[in-house]
């Protein structure tokens, strides 16, 4: 097993105390997977990918275990955790602009990781940049690496940060929302680009996203998390056809479709997503949820599992999608 | 999304110790209108340059003046010329920054050269140019330093104006009808305000200071009005003598433009609607 | 039709000039609008489906009149916004309002809820503050919020509520036409569905009509009645929403259909690699992207054109279907 997440849990300190943004996260993500992670803001999806890199933001506190390769990444350390980032894990952000450092040229950037984990001589590394910019399908490779980051698309500048990104044959990338910022057929190359990649590499994707159809589209395997906890996991077409947790349920039946009627009225979530949720009070989407009852304000729901590797975190897992 | 929050205090203790410092200020000036321990320009050679004591506070100048008195009345023209000062920058200064950022093409243009043909000249050179060729005395000095406020303010103004402009609830008040002049008040001024009260405390302290450095010069206050830059160089010439007759008014001018630039700092997070509902 | 159209827009062309470099460079030419020209017609709602630098933004000020064409008209029932005489324009503007993108910076931090949402009465001028304060409570109470968040300051509000206060904005002086840019992109997916049967109730109970700018299809298709699908500023076909999607006949709605992520198919992205640069000047300005150009379409650019029974008009030399 590539990657094993057992009981992780990020604490960020807040005017009123810590604020436990992830609980008891645990997953696990075998050699050439690709596990999908949606959810909502404040879901704790942006912070569990952050945590996995120890990128978290100063002051936050990380707990419970991250086994990569068979070595344990919480505490490892700064310098440890360096020479894994670029190199074995990768990670790829979602807006570009703010990715990439405008004042360096798109080829320096991508040739940095090669020079600084492999070793490579600063032409030979900038060799390997306009292959790899030339690999994820640049057109004009030669001239994007010469080229500022302000002078490409937004779809360019992505997959030079992917090209950046699988320059040393990262085991494992992780990309957070890669594609929410770029205009939809833009997206559908990159993700494109992304399974071909994935595809002759056998590298492990962890795909950040608010867009269920993206991660249906992408992933194996999909974890739906909200307010720091994961609600259902599974495998994607499980999980999305037949979801037994009454969040995942609410969120397929909530968005707006392009072959749907006119006007129906989409089934909403009444409420917001919490700002602040203390998890030791049941279950985080009590009140929102259509089938809170007593027991889901005082007791945190069961893992229920529902065939391999299928688990719902709820109460009334069994009465999902029963009830319409 | 916002990530872990530092704790740190709602601008609270700047607020405080700023408020403090400048309300004695004030105090001071006032008080020093209806009495004083002794007149300021009373002359008393036979005790001059006495060290402190229960009579003389902070003792006396080598004129024999008291030099608490002195200070008090010292305050006044500090005062005098921060708040007139100050007043013409803000008058002045808002109003070609809003013209600029308004208006905007070759009137904007226009507004910025002259602001940077006015700061191309060292401010206090000009400042002193000015006042040889008016004459010396408060007023004058006033003018001098007030005109310096003017492009400051000015420049400040257009460019919190042209951020509060390019904001989508400035687009929002266009759309809904409103015309520039809604827009500049209902807008503009709430959110630059904030920026603008800023940087009049840290030109109200920039004008004590200029005010000390040309009376210093002797083109300031003139005898027998007295200001704390007057005090200093009159001290300069006993200064191996008395050295402590430096060092009040210069504590005295360190302690307001500190507490003014704290009133700034704590003024400007107490008027933010966002911090006020916090903790 | 006797009837006029609510909303006219005829031949707009807009063109942003950019500083060129040094004192001598050249200086280069945008076009974000090239000859675009739709009608909205009362109670029908009209979206406009595009991309980044499709125009579509542009198109929303402009239709607003917060800022003017190079050339071309923009008709509000028969009116020509651009000529008319400032103080018309500005009662004009009781009947077109705007709904913007992001719910954080389309509010004044720095005012009162109740101060944000009678905006658009100040502009009018002429209502008491009693008269005031009772359509505000009507405005709010009509989008779902209560009459004491008059009271509060935007950040006090999610990002949900937020929205809901621009529409509130947007609806106070019941307006005929609401210009939604964007509405709901910034929000998360179970509060999007709460804005958009916000705004389906509204089309429905209060008589607006949207005109709905979104690069989401499914966003346009829950509230839109008729769309135009826009490329590099071009409107490139128009028609019915459901059937628009169903059977999209320019080749670049089928491309931005089949990119839309779908739980029930893999999307289908297009073949070629992406070719962002500057399109052929002359001719059709998706003919470097289209898997279908021939060569007439790199010298003709293709004008829009009814086809079929009348409800759909497409801009392309050999129309797919």
């Amino acid at each position: 097993m590539l990657l094993e997440v057992a009981e992780l849990a990020v604490d960020l300190p807040m005017p009123r105390g810590w604020h436990r943004v992830v609980d008891q996260t645990s997953f696990s993500l075998a050699e050439g997977e690709s596990l999908g992670v949606v959810g909502e803001s404040g879901s704790g999806k942006t912070m569990t990918a952050l945590a996995l890199m120890a990128l978290t933001p100063e002051g936050a506190r990380v707990s419970g275990s991250i086994r990569f390769e068979e070595r344990e990444l919480v505490g490892l350390g700064e310098r440890g955790m360096r020479q894994l980032r670029g190199d074995r894990i990768a990670m790829v952000f979602q807006e570009p602009m703010t990715a990439l450092n405008p004042l360096h040229r798109v080829g320096a950037q991508v040739a940095e990781p090669l020079m600084l984990h492999r070793g490579l001589a600063r032409t030979d590394a900038h060799r390997r940049a306009v292959e790899l910019l030339e690999h994820v399908r640049l057109a004009e490779p030669e001239r994007a690496a010469r080229s500022y980051p302000f002078a490409l698309s937004g779809g360019e500048r992505q997959r030079a940060m992917i090209a950046m990104a699988i320059g040393c044959s990262p085991r494992l990338v992780i990309a957070d929302e890669p594609t929410t910022a770029l205009d939809v057929t833009v997206q559908a190359r990159i993700l494109a680009l992304i399974d071909s990649l994935r595809a002759e590499s056998r590298m492990a994707i962890l795909l950040v996203s608010h867009d269920l159809a993206v991660i249906a589209g992408h992933c194996d395997r999909v974890m739906v998390m909200y307010a720091g906890v994961i609600m259902e996991s599974g495998p994607v077409d499980v999980v999305l056809r037949q979801p037994k947790n009454p969040y995942t349920l609410a969120l397929l039946e909530a968005r707006p479709r392009p072959d749907a009627p006119r006007g129906a009225r989409l089934a909403t979530i009444p409420g917001a997503p919490p700002a602040a949720y203390d998890h030791r009070a049941g279950c985080p989407f009590a009140g929102r949820c259509a089938l809170t009852v007593e027991r889901c304000w005082s007791t945190p729901p069961p893992q229920v599992a529902f065939g391999p590797n299928h688990v719902s975190r709820c109460h009334r897992a069994d009465e999902v999608g029963l009830i319409q | 999304m916002n990530f872990a929050l530092r704790f740190r205090p709602r601008g609270g203790a700047s607020l405080w110790v700023g408020a403090i410092l400048v309300v004695a200020l004030v105090l001071a000036a006032a008080s020093s209108l209806v009495w004083t321990p002794y007149p300021p320009a009373a002359i008393d050679v036979a005790h001059r340059l006495a060290p402190p004591s229960a009579a003389h506070w902070f003792g006396t100048d080598n004129l024999g003046r008291d030099v608490a008195s002195q200070i008090l009345a010292g305050s006044r023209v500090s005062i005098l010329v921060g708040v007139i000062a100050v007043g013409i920058g803000l008058a002045f200064g808002v109003l070609l920054g809003l013209l600029a950022a308004f208006a905007k093409g070759l009137i904007e243009d226009g507004i910025m050269k002259f602001s940077d043909f006015v700061f191309a000249f060292p401010a206090l050179l000009t400042a002193i140019m000015l006042t040889s060729t008016l004459g010396p005395g408060v007023v004058n000095a006033i003018i001098a330093i007030g005109v310096y406020n003017v492009p400051v303010i000015a420049k400040l103004t257009r460019a919190t104006a042209n951020s509060v402009l390019s904001r989508e609830y400035a687009l929002a008040a266009r759309a809904a009808g409103r015309g520039p002049v809604a827009i500049a008040f209902d807008h503009v001024l709430p959110n630059i305000a904030p920026a603008l009260i800023v940087q009049a405390t840290i030109q109200f302290a920039i004008a004590i200071l200029a005010e000390a450095a040309l009376s210093y010069l002797g083109l300031g206050a003139q005898p027998p009005q007295t200001s704390w830059g007057k005090m200093l160089a009159d001290a300069q010439n006993v200064l191996y003598n008395a050295p402590r007759l430096a060092l009040y008014p210069g504590a005295a001018i360190a302690l307001s433009v500190l507490g003014l630039n704290l009133l700034g700092d704590g003024l400007r997070d107490a008027l933010d609607p966002k911090l006020k509902a916090r903790g | 039709m006797s009837e006029p159209p609510l909303l006219e827009a005829s031949s707009l062309v807009k063109t942003y000039r950019l500083a060129g470099v040094g004192p001598f460079g050249r200086k280069s030419a945008r076009p974000a609008l090239a000859e675009v020209s739709f009608a909205v017609r009362r109670g029908r709602s009209f979206g406009i489906v595009g991309e980044s630098g499709s125009g579509k933004s542009t198109l929303a000020r402009i239709v607003l009149a917060l800022d003017r064409p190079d050339l071309g008209a923009v008709r509000l029932e028969g009116r020509s916004l651009f000529d008319l005489p400032r103080r018309e324009l500005r009662a004009a503007r009781a009947h077109m309002q705007m709904v913007f993108q992001d719910p954080y910076g389309s509010l004044d931090p720095r005012q009162r809820v109740e101060k944000i949402v009678a905006e658009p009465l100040a502009a009018l001028g002429g209502a008491s503050a009693v008269e005031r304060r009772a359509r505000v409570k009507d405005a709010l109470e009509a989008v779902g919020l209560k009459a004491s968040d008059a009271l509060k300051h935007p950040h006090e509000f999610s990002g949900g509520q937020r929205q809901r206060i621009a529409i509130a904005r947007a609806v106070i002086t019941r307006p005929k036409l609401v210009v939604a840019d964007e509405p709901v992109s910034a929000l998360d997916v179970s509060v999007q569905a709460q804005a958009l049967n916000l705004m389906s109730d509204l089309v429905r109970e209060a008589g607006v009509t949207f005109l709905l700018i979104s690069h989401d299809l499914g966003v346009v298709a829950h509230v839109c009645e008729t769309t135009a699908v826009m490329y590099r500023g071009r409107i490139v076909e128009i028609g019915r929403t459901d059937d628009l999607f169903a059977r999209p006949a320019h080749p670049y709605t089928r491309e931005l259909v089949d990119a839309t992520p779908r739980l029930d198919r893999p999307t289908r992205a297009a073949p070629l690699a992406a070719t962002d640069g500057a399109p052929p000047s002359g001719g059709c300005p998706y003919a470097g992207r289209c898997p279908f150009s021939r060569a007439r379409c790199r010298e003709h650019a293709p004008i829009l054109e009814s086809k079929g029974d009348g409800s759909r008009e497409v801009a392309c030399h050999y129309p797919l279907g």
